[in-house]
């Protein structure tokens, strides 16, 4: 029998209409689980007002040996930023 | 709404706060003795959560007990410098940890009672009691969430955890009477509209507890037979234990403060 429980990634929306954040991981035999060790793991201050747990074998990630031919070709390419525009006062923050 | 003194004796309603805020701490303080021991780190932070949840909630009873005895005691005094014969929890809340699923089964039993007593102190006719009841009222609803779930998925789990929760249950069963039992202090409570009386809890109680036993394959013991002595001060061996572990600071050093 294996003895460690699989483990998940945690997912946090801090307020409504945010984002869910990745906040760290942790170990649980099963989904609902997984929410419950988040919620006292990871929301203990009020960190929280939603949960998502995602199986860590699930996520596939970009291998960081590419990391050169992958993110290099964009450092020089400043014009992708929308950085020269004049923004009028009354758009308010971006 | 009702404030303190109406309609019931002062030292009524004190003791009625004590077995309230004494039952809450000792259960807390036992739960709190695994912080660091736990079977996984996640289980570790979830078992101090419950404990702080539990301390919590007997500051909020034992503080408007000191109110209510006006004698100058506040929460401190009153978790820190009684002694066991002053203690009014009841006895399964002091009995010792032992496995993981005997202390997961004692905070299912008392979970399930809990939930029911604060859901009727919330119309409470003292307006501080149903305040209580609704704030412990939340955090007692998470700790039944999580500790039916794990009574069902250990006791309908591996052969090992099957007879860990049955043998826990077992060893406990004698514990859950006292629960129920009403002397004088809920009668006049309960006469006054402050507090239900126990036994009206038993069989909604009973009810939940047999549906969570059903899914968890565990035996309910057909025993009648019940202890008590901890809603007067008669305790068992174990709580001098637990007091002289959890008061050795001011004992040693009274007064001492941050």
């Amino acid at each position: 029998m294996k003895k460690e429980w699989p483990l998940w990634e945690v997912f946090i929306r801090g307020q409504h209409g945010l984002n869910h954040r990745h906040v760290g991981s942790l170990h649980a035999p099963d989904a609902e689980m997984a929410i419950r060790n988040a919620r006292d793991v990871y929301t203990r201050r009020k960190e929280g007002v939603s949960i998502w747990v995602v199986p860590s074998a699930l996520i596939t990630a970009s291998d960081p040996a590419n990391r050169d031919a992958l993110f290099e070709p964009a450092t020089d390419k400043i014009y992708r930023h929308p950085s020269f525009y004049d923004i009028p006062d009354e758009v308010g923050k971006m | 709404m009702m404030t303190q003194g109406d309609n019931i004796a002062n030292d009524i309603l004190f003791e009625w706060l004590l077995r309230r805020g004494d039952t809450a701490l000792i259960l807390g303080h036992r739960v709190s003795e695994w912080c660091g021991h736990s079977p996984a780190l996640e289980e570790d932070i979830a078992l101090a959560n419950i404990a702080l949840d539990l301390i919590g909630q007997s500051r909020l009873w034992l503080g408007y007990a000191g109110e209510v005895e006006d004698r100058g005691r506040g929460e401190n005094e009153l978790a820190y410098l009684r002694d066991t014969w002053d203690f009014r929890n009841i006895l399964l809340a002091e009995q010792p940890n032992g496995d993981f699923g005997t202390t997961l089964m004692r905070q299912f039993l008392i979970d399930v009672w809990q939930d029911a007593l604060l859901e009727a102190l919330k119309t409470s006719a003292d307006e501080r009691i149903a305040e209580i009841a609704v704030k412990a009222g939340k955090e007692v609803a998470y700790h039944l969430d999580r500790s039916s779930d794990l009574v069902i998925r250990l006791g309908d789990g591996t052969p090992e955890s099957h007879w860990r929760m049955q043998d826990a249950l077992d060893t406990l069963w004698p514990y859950v009477g006292e629960m129920f039992a009403a002397d004088a202090v809920d009668e006049a409570m309960a006469a006054a509209g402050l507090a239900p009386d126990p036994k009206m809890l038993k069989p909604g109680w009973e009810h939940t507890v047999a549906a969570v036993f059903k899914q968890a394959t565990l035996t309910q013991p057909q025993s009648d037979f019940a202890h008590k002595g901890g809603l007067t001060g008669r305790h068992s061996e174990h709580l001098g234990h637990l007091l002289s572990e959890m008061q050795f600071l001011q004992r040693a050093y009274p007064g001492a403060t941050w």
